[in-house]
């Protein structure tokens, strides 16, 4: 049954006994279609049950099961076990804490995401009863990218600025926002500028583009922290160069 | 242990637990909500629903024809008046998700738009892509976040509901980054923990559809109803059960065996509609109990396509288009190149019949209040019974919605006139026991039974005595082998002894809420002596309405077997009848 033999090296860490992780190596059989969780899933269930990390769905929709994958941040259920040598080592999402193996600490992104305001914030009062908004297609199209984002947290793991300065409000965040503002339901626009045209927002950005190159759902959040910059830009002249005019 | 105050918990926080908690939270702000799940919020198996949520808005619908589709799609063991609920609270509850930011597709003029569905006499299903689930779910999830007064308590697991004289006061969770066992005080409590599609081998839902919410209320005293109806989705891919939406054949894919004939037309379904143009309730827009039965009938004739993942017959959507297919299945596409290597806009894909959705689940009136007072629950957790003995596609999203608020007001409306419980200290030695037991399973030592091997066992008793078709003696062999397997989870082991994120301990416990339900599904259906939607046995193959117009109750016994009862449906209006899905009925 099995088509090739891996060398599935994870990183082991428990707070409890632990000082410092380290790695445990696990010989799997695996089929070529497999995905990496797959292979995680065999020593859970065959070789060795105290290993812990995040999944659910292996689909690439439930956005658990993040990790480094021979160094980059990966869903371990969309990472084939044919592109990779037979040596693949799995460790947690880079920049976040580890709470127990691949398992990582998430609340800071669940506060920076909670801190833009991603929910609509109607431009007009309108009850339910008097229908839908309408919103053509083109409209829909405005923002529709952005909305696909599953909050794996890879372009955090991949963001190299909010490697080093955690007070960075990180990609998902930030393109959250931007997917709200661009709505045109929305009237909440100059809420969440408070938040994401701050120095810990989107001008801590560098634009390496790294988030982009990672997320699994190409939901580009690079473009869209470049243009908040921009949006932001012309809110910084209108507001100060021409001080007349309303934004 | 460490008591958190609340007025109503919630578990689970998926759509319908989402839902529930906005509702409470809009209701009165001063509640206080306590949303307790296993996984964060958008973690939850909403998100992997594909094509869309029912609800009647276009002028040529009506809400009749969403009952009667129903209805008739449930071979009439729906409750109808709960239908009738459902049905008329859903358009607003989609139009509430349009209020609160969801991109449903539009029409060119900005409306928001359907697409057909099988089973389904006119369009009436909204959809956001081929990713609906996904985008309610995140929508439900973000809105959330407008309420402080909604309190998250991720990633603690739910262990056991506390009851006094009858009444439900709160529950025992597990924190999974601690491993201390917290007590939730609460007036009401409501259960959305989803299906437990995780019993079977085969199945489109995620690992944490282990029917733990529907166990956690079968342990305190709720029947649940039903569980012998397992729903098979026509379409999955045959590698991963990964689901392809129902959105394919409703957008015109087809179905065809090995000699490319579209076999629908010889199970009832015919006559075969021009490729391209579907024809609503007609060949691949019949119901799914009966595409999944068709593709049993064409294995035993020989007619599949043999690969190297088992027997499959090919969905094939190449007619419509690059195009088309990007902008209405951009998931199907993605995935299918993912995970099988095949381009559905290049070659057939291969599929077959995977298992999908608990039909069944805690027995709730039509206010989503149980039996055990101070206790509600909606969504797949639960049966109204809106489904009955089939459920239709996209009616599960939308119901979600409807009865999740349901439960919110209910839960309130209970808490005005239910007084708390005076008996703290009886309370207080209910959660020491659930503490004491779970103690008990982290400590125990030199055991015999592994946890993925009696899941294992559990899964292929389950396959094989309670699938697609089922005979007696077959469901008599797995009631037999889930007892065997019963007395031998006493004997399991959890050998991670950490408290930090355990899912050792965790998979032990989430085995034995599959284990509980899985017996109610196999002795459930061993009694049930007739074959109705996705109940279809070989040995009683028609509907008898004489005998089994009636829901199945099952009752928890902790050493025993489930005990049984049953219960009449609720019929309104509409008499049992013929399901007709062929050309026939236009």
């Amino acid at each position: 049954m099995s088509e090739r033999q891996i060398q599935l090296e994870v990183l082991r860490y428990d707070p409890e006994t632990d000082r410092e992780p380290r790695f445990q190596t696990y010989t799997v059989p695996c089929l070529n279609e497999w995905v990496v969780l797959d292979a995680l899933n065999y020593v859970k269930d065959n070789l060795d049950t105290t290993v812990s990390y995040r999944w659910s769905c292996h689909m690439a929709v439930c956005g658990s099961c993040g990790m480094m994958i021979n160094g980059e941040p990966k869903l371990a259920c969309k990472a084939f076990i044919h592109e990779y040598p037979d040596q693949i080592r799995v460790e947690p999402m880079a920049h976040f804490p580890i709470e127990r193996d691949l398992v990582t600490v998430v609340e800071d992104f669940i506060t920076k995401f909670a801190s833009v305001k991603p929910y609509l914030i109607p431009k007009e009062d309108k009850p339910v009863s008097a229908g839908e908004f309408k919103q053509t297609p083109a409209e829909l199209m405005k923002f529709k990218q952005y909305t696909l984002c599953i909050n794996c947290m890879l372009c955090y793991a991949a963001c190299p600025q909010y490697g080093l300065v955690p007070e960075f409000l990180g990609p998902a965040a930030i393109s959250m926002a931007h997917r709200y503002n661009q709505d045109s339901r929305d009237g909440g626009r100059d809420q969440r500028q408070e938040v994401i045209a701050s120095h810990e927002g989107v001008w801590e950005c560098s634009f390496v583009g790294a988030c982009s190159e990672v997320c699994p759902k190409h939901v580009d959040p690079a473009g869209a922290l470049q243009q908040v910059k921009v949006a932001s830009t012309i809110d910084w002249y209108k507001e100060h160069l021409m001080p007349w005019s309303k934004k | 242990m460490e008591i958190i105050q609340t007025d109503i918990a919630i578990v689970g926080a998926g759509g319908a637990g989402l839902r529930a908690a906005i509702a409470l939270a809009e209701a009165d702000p001063k509640l206080r909500i306590a949303l307790i799940s296993k996984v964060y919020p958008m973690r939850s198996h909403t998100c992997a629903a594909e094509g869309g949520a029912a609800g009647v808005i276009k002028s040529d619908d009506s809400l009749d024809l969403h009952f009667n589709d129903t209805v008739g799609g449930g071979d009439w063991l729906c409750d109808q008046d709960a239908v009738e609920y459902f049905i008329n609270e859903a358009p607003k509850e989609l139009l509430q998700l349009e209020h609160w930011g969801c991109p449903w597709s539009r029409e060119p003029d900005g409306s928001v738009a359907v697409r057909p569905f099988g089973g389904m006499k006119i369009k009436r299903t909204w959809f956001a892509a081929d990713k609906s689930g996904f985008h309610i779910l995140h929508t439900l999830f973000q809105t959330s976040l407008r309420f402080p007064s909604i309190r998250r308590f991720d990633e603690y697991y739910a262990l056991d509901l506390l009851a006094d004289d009858g009444r439900c006061y709160g529950l025992t969770a597990l924190e999974m980054r601690s491993g201390e066992i917290r007590h939730f005080e609460a007036g009401a409590v409501i259960i959305a923990a989803g299906g437990a599609g995780r019993m079977f081998p085969f199945t489109t839902n995620g690992a944490i559809k282990t029917g733990d919410g529907m166990a956690l209320a079968y342990r305190a005293g709720a029947p649940l109803k039903d569980m012998e109806f397992v729903q098979y989705h026509p379409t999955g891919l045959p590698n991963t059960g990964i689901l392809l939406t129902e959105g394919c054949r409703g957008e015109g894919g087809i179905l065809v065996n090995k000699d490319g004939r579209r076999y629908l037309q010889d199970y009832g379904m015919g006559p075969e509609t021009p490729v391209g143009q579907p024809v609503l309730k007609t060949m691949e827009l019949g119901p799914r109990d009966r595409l999944s039965q068709a593709f049993w009938h064409e294995q035993q004739k020989g007619n599949t396509v043999s690969t190297k993942w088992g027997d499959c017959v090919l969905l094939d959507m190449r007619h419509l288009g690059e195009k088309k297919i990007n902008e209405r299945l951009p998931f199907v596409r993605d995935l299918s190149i993912s995970y099988l290597g095949m381009d559905p806009v290049k070659e057939p894909i291969p599929i077959r019949p995977v298992v999908h959705y608990c039909m069944g689940g805690i027995h709730t009136d039509i206010n989503a209040a149980t039996p055990v007072a101070g206790l509600f629950a909606a969504g797949e957790c639960a049966c109204v019974s809106i489904n009955g003995a089939n459920r239709l596609g996209s009616n599960s999203l939308t119901e979600l919605l409807v009865f999740g608020r349901k439960a919110a007001m209910s839960a309130i409306e209970h808490l005005k006139s239910a007084p708390g419980s005076n008996n703290a200290s009886a309370l207080a030695a209910k959660a020491q026991e659930s503490e004491a037991r779970i103690r008990a399973l982290f400590d125990k030592s030199g055991a015999k039974e592994s946890i993925s091997g009696l899941r294992n066992e559990m899964m292929h008793t389950l396959e094989e005595g309670a699938g697609i078709y089922r005979t007696g003696d077959r469901l008599a062999a797995t009631c037999a082998k889930l007892a065997e397997l019963r007395q031998r989870y006493a004997d399991i082991e959890v050998h991670d002894k950490s408290k930090v994120y355990n899912t050792d301990l965790l998979q032990a416990l989430e085995l034995g809420s599959m284990l509980d339900c899985a017996e109610t599904v196999a002795v459930g259906g061993r009694d049930r002596k007739e074959s109705r939607g996705a109940h279809q046995r070989l040995d009683f193959t028609e509907r008898d309405d004489n005998n089994f117009l009636k829901h199945t109750l099952s009752y928890h016994h902790p050493k025993e077997p489930p005990r049984l009862d049953y219960l009449d449906v609720v019929i309104t209006k509409s008499k049992p009848g013929v399901r007709d899905y062929s050309g026939a009925h236009k």
